[in-house]
């Protein structure tokens, strides 16, 4: 038997193993972000005083649709080939593999996202003392997406309308983290401080990485058996 | 009298038959009531004019679009913690209720905010808040439909349910933190209402009216996923032939 640790690094060893054997499922998340980034300024024109204003909604909201294009594959993989049901079946500790699975994701699909943002944030004009706000907020509100996200992937798991099912049940459920997260950025351009912003977010993601393990893992059970 | 002898779908069918018509007509007479105070007797505001009289739709419908929500919550538990059958067909039976309501309440409300805002939609909080209330039905209605095992989808719409029900005041803090564009809320709990007696008294049959329509139409559909889901049972078989 394994206890919660071993039972969560052996999850997430695992997932980051395949995920490197398996680089484009990451690569793809991060070329679907720059590509939908860029599609703002085009859509809207390259005004300068536009772009900065719209910069941070922007990266936000392509963040948002980018961590979901990777959620569908955080337990269909697993689902397919037999290993979820033997993992359910185990007796091991499922809320802790899932919260391994939830570590590997983020690690594979949202810090790349992160750490391309100050690039994006150049391309929109954005103000140099923004960016590290702008990431800040992004490091901490992402996890609570795929946190959110892996229940949304738990309920829906091998069904055939899964993926668009995950986009209608996550994005109503995003609207506080795209709210703040987009908001630090805007109240640090405005002259305030974003740190009531970012500590909601940091909120966020340490009750949604207690709390969504569980839950998934239920969702999970209630999906395999 | 033993109130759990109805969590039966075999005992509840008969009660569900019977209590129905009481709340339609209750609704029908509410409704005639509510709407003659709010249409006829009560007075024109001062600041909006005719305008205002919306309310006595948009505001009750509003409510329990939220209440509705709740009460799925509630139920959700029961299915969760208890696997109780038949609550899991009220969870249904409430869902699309629930969603015309928020969508009646999207509907009048923007109606409302054109001759007083000047626009259709305004993003304004308490707007978007019940926009994202409604997308939280649709994707709970989508969640129902995609999944074919009964018993999965039930469990599983619980549960998204109870994450929904966590999130709703969430929601509701940080869009209201977003944007507080609208008018204060004329009628709350703790103070006295500021507008004239016969508007309240009109919106509060509405809201009565809105509670035994909202209560009808969901035993109708209970009703109807009893007999679907029980159409095996002998006492579905005998019913049938009876009719």
């Amino acid at each position: 038997m394994m206890d919660l640790s071993q039972a969560f690094m052996w999850s997430l060893r695992r997932d980051l193993s395949l995920a490197l054997r398996r680089p484009a499922d990451g690569l793809n998340v991060l070329g679907f972000f720059v590509l939908a980034c860029s599609m703002f300024p085009l859509a809207i024109g390259p005004q300068r005083e536009w772009l900065m204003r719209i910069g941070a909604g922007a990266i936000w909201v392509a963040a948002l649709l980018a961590v979901m294009m990777a959620l569908p594959r955080l337990f269909e993989h697993d689902h397919s080939d037999g290993t979820l049901d033997a993992m359910v079946a185990s007796g091991q500790p499922l809320a802790a593999m899932v919260a391994g699975k939830i570590v590997a994701a983020w690690l594979v699909a949202a810090l790349p996202l992160v750490l391309i943002t100050p690039l994006l944030a150049m391309a929109f004009s954005l103000p140099v003392d923004a960016i590290p706000v702008l990431m800040a907020a992004l490091l901490l509100g992402t996890p609570v997406l795929v946190c959110i996200g892996a229940i949304a992937s738990a309920l829906t798991l091998g069904l055939k309308a899964g993926p668009t099912l995950i986009t209608l049940l996550c994005l109503p459920l995003y609207v506080p983290v795209l709210v703040f997260g987009a908001g630090a950025v805007e109240a640090h351009q405005s002259g305030l401080q974003g740190w009531a912003h970012l500590a909601l977010l940091a909120a966020g993601m340490l009750v949604s990485g207690l709390v969504a393990p569980f839950v998934a893992a239920l969702g999970l059970r209630i999906s395999v058996e | 009298m033993n109130l759990f002898r109805y969590a039966a779908p075999q005992s509840f069918y008969p009660l569900a038959q019977r209590l129905q018509p009481l709340f339609a007509v209750a609704a029908v007479l509410l409704a005639a009531a509510g709407l003659y105070v709010g249409f006829g007797i009560a007075p024109t505001d001062f600041q909006q004019g005719e305008v205002y009289r919306i309310i006595f739709i948009h505001v009750p419908s509003a409510w329990m679009a939220m209440f509705i929500y709740l009460v799925m919550a509630g139920y959700a538990v029961l299915t969760l913690v208890w696997r109780s059958r038949l609550s899991a067909m009220m969870t249904r039976a409430l869902a699309p209720t629930g969603a015309l309501m928020a969508a009646i309440a999207l509907f009048t409300g923007s109606i409302w905010g054109k001759p007083t805002w000047g626009a259709w939609w305004v993003w304004d909080a308490r707007l978007t808040s019940t926009l994202v209330l409604l997308f939280l039905y649709l994707g709970y209605l989508a969640l129902v439909s995609a999944i074919e095992d009964t018993q999965r989808a039930d469990r599983a719409a619980a549960l998204l349910l109870l994450v929904g029900v966590v999130n709703v005041p969430i929601i509701y803090f940080s869009v209201r933190w977003w944007n507080t564009l609208h008018q204060g809320a004329s009628v709350s709990l703790t103070t006295a209402p500021k507008m004239a007696q016969t508007m309240l008294t009109g919106m509060l049959l509405m809201s009565l009216a809105a509670w035994m329509y909202s209560i009808a139409a969901a035993l109708h559909r209970v009703r109807t996923l009893i007999l679907d889901r029980e159409r095996h049972t002998r006492w579905v078989r005998q019913l049938t032939l009876r009719h």
